[in-house]
């Protein structure tokens, strides 16, 4: 990233780990994020145990005696939906396909970015150009129109979804990889390994990809929040993730035409999605003034 | 300037019919058949043949696209599949809906975010500039559709000072354009904020300083025309964020622009439909970075055409 960087060899990636997630906890808005993630993490993991119902069971005891949806409170914590089904138990188990989806698309998305940014910026040339044309061009995409029509195509399931996602997401990631690579191919450090005959594959992996590491690490953060909620937003509109299996988007598309008469079947998923994009935001925007000496002390 | 607006020009031309391409394998690859959704569930094979062969469906694919992108460099898109209209039609019809939403959503973001930006500068690590800073935190992390619900489910439905959707007056485009510019305004709120401390840092402002002029003066002069300028100048950025934002407002809200036009041709695989209003929307989005591009050096000479 700076040229302070250059010739020393990256870290030890382990404490450099530890003083980095140290530095994280120094920060409220950091740790808050850290907080939020790791119990959304542990709700994910542990859903079984603690979902206090059957998430698919639509309960006769889950309506009241004219048919409507409970409000939160009594037996059913956080009410219940239109067919009677628990919503704390729907929303435990949806932590897990956001996660999964998560997790799933934007690595997908950061392999596919970070490998396009690479080749492209290391080899330059026709392929540098080729490449970097076609990220252009799935940039001008509108992202939600092409991954509506993709996911239109495809029968949408949670790996499908997840393709969707990171086909549309991993642009981003290719150009800021792309324009460091860039920079760092020109440097004297790759010049000289490459003078004394490393192949390309070590030179990548060996020299060039530690230094890109952060950048990789930063937006890869933040692209979780993206995926997050392009995932609810495709699940709203109908062709993302698909009922039964829960997801906090589907919740919301399930229950909305009810929205004045059962807010909280929208406004507690609602939150869910509010809460985890916004904890990836803020650990990802600590973790670039941390990651990033330029930016330090401007914000 | 002029060989450099030229190359740009061309670029962005080879990446519109990149995009002609790209819309139109995918859409190739669709395996919903067109020719069915039109006869109907009863129809027989042969009428459903019939269709395919009236619509061009069995021709090679390269024969298919080569049609396609002829009629597009005269203007004609085609035919909706199950609409009685031509694409362009429907489209010119629904269009000035969008524009207006996207312009009152541009408004309503840039007189948040600017003000935003600004109080949380002049107040650098107050707790107003952390508190407006997580306001913006908020607003980037927040789903369009449930911003959308809750303002209707708060402001129409419990306070009824909006109507519940649909078209037509100013009350109208209140809270479908407050939901589109939400995003915008976290983004300009925290380049609004950097970009006036950055200005408040430079000589020119400490020179204001040093002549005693008044505090006031001094940021309505110099620091804020410096500081909006480079901001202003990425609004045609904008363009992509909303083009994905109004399918999601205008279905809310039953905008009726060519978000939802778009929405409803993808339930029914009008594929017309569905490739005119991604052309459309991608043109806009080339368009705007082109515009953000060309602007960007007149504002700040620093940066270079090359």
């Amino acid at each position: 990233m700076t040229s302070a960087t250059d010739t020393t060899p990256a870290p030890k990636t382990s404490r450099k780990g530890v003083r980095i997630l140290q530095d994280l906890l120094t920060r409220p808005r950091a740790a808050f994020g850290l907080f939020i993630i790791v119990l959304m993490v542990g709700a994910a993991v542990f859903a079984p145990w603690i979902m206090p119902h059957d998430p698919f069971e639509q309960s006769f005891d889950g309506l009241s005696l004219v048919g409507a949806p409970l409000p939160p409170g009594g037996d059913f914590l956080l009410g219940t939906d239109l067919l009677g089904r628990d919503l704390a138990s729907r929303l435990i188990l949806g932590t897990r396909t956001s996660l999964i989806i998560g997790v799933l698309a934007n690595g997908i998305a950061i392999l596919l970015g970070a490998g396009v940014g690479i080749t492209a910026g290391y080899f330059g040339g026709w392929v540098g150009a080729i490449l970097m044309r076609f990220t252009d061009l799935m940039m001008a995409f509108p992202a939600l129109l092409l991954a509506i029509v993709l996911a239109a195509i495809f029968q949408p399931s949670l790996l499908i979804v997840a393709l969707v996602i990171a086909m549309v997401n991993w642009v981003q990631m290719a150009r800021v990889i792309y324009t460091e690579t860039r920079s760092l191919a020109e440097r004297d450090f790759i010049t000289v390994q490459r003078a004394l005959g490393a192949g390309h594959l070590r030179i990548l992996l060996k020299h060039l990809l530690p230094h890109l590491l952060s950048s990789i690490v930063v937006f890869g953060t933040l692209g979780i929040s993206t995926t997050v909620l392009l995932e609810a937003t495709l699940s709203f509109l109908g062709v993302g993730v698909q009922p039964p299996m829960p997801s906090w988007g589907n919740i919301i598309f399930e229950n909305q035409t009810y929205f004045s008469t059962a807010p909280w079947l929208v406004f507690i998923p609602g939150s869910a999605i509010l809460l985890l994009a916004l904890a990836f935001n803020l650990v990802g925007d600590a973790l670039r003034d941390i990651l990033d000496p330029t930016l330090k002390g401007r914000h | 300037m002029s060989a450099y607006l030229v190359r740009r020009l061309f670029e962005s031309a080879l990446i519109l019919i990149g995009i002609t391409l790209v819309t139109f394998v995918l859409l190739y690859l669709v395996p919903a058949d067109p020719a069915r959704q039109i006869a109907g569930r009863s129809a027989t094979v042969e009428t459903v043949q019939n269709i395919r062969d009236q619509l061009g469906l069995n021709d090679p694919f390269f024969l298919q696209y080569w049609r396609y992108l002829t009629a597009l460099f005269q203007g004609d898109m085609g035919r909706s599949y199950l609409q009685r209209a031509e694409v362009s039609e429907l489209i010119a019809t629904r269009l000035p809906a969008s524009l207006l939403l996207m312009v009152a959503a541009i408004v309503t973001e840039l007189a948040f975010g600017l003000t935003i930006g600004i109080v949380a500068a002049l107040r650098r690590n107050k707790p107003v500039d952390h508190g407006l800073m997580i306001f913006s935190f908020v607003s980037i992390s927040a789903p369009q559709f449930v911003i959308g619900i809750l303002l209707l489910y708060v402001f129409a439905v419990k306070l009824g000072w909006f109507p519940i959707g649909g078209y037509g007056t100013f009350a109208h485009v209140v809270l479908p354009a407050v939901t589109l510019g939400f995003l915008g305004a976290g983004w300009y709120s925290r380049m609004m904020r950097s970009s006036v401390i950055d200005v408040l840092g430079q000589d020119f402002v400490r020179t204001a300083q040093a002549k005693g002029l008044g505090k006031a003066r001094i940021i309505l002069r110099h620091v804020l025309p410096n500081a909006i300028l480079p901001i202003i100048a990425m609004i045609g950025i904008d363009i992509g964020l909303f083009m994905s934002g109004i399918v999601v407002v205008e279905s809310v809200f039953g905008w009726p622009g060519i978000g939802q036009l778009a929405w409803q041709a993808i339930q029914r695989v009008d594929i017309p439909v569905i490739m005119g209003v991604t052309m459309v929307s991608a043109t806009a989005i080339v368009l705007g970075n082109l515009l953000a591009d060309l602007v960007a050096p007149l504002v700040d000479p620093r940066i270079k055409m090359k």
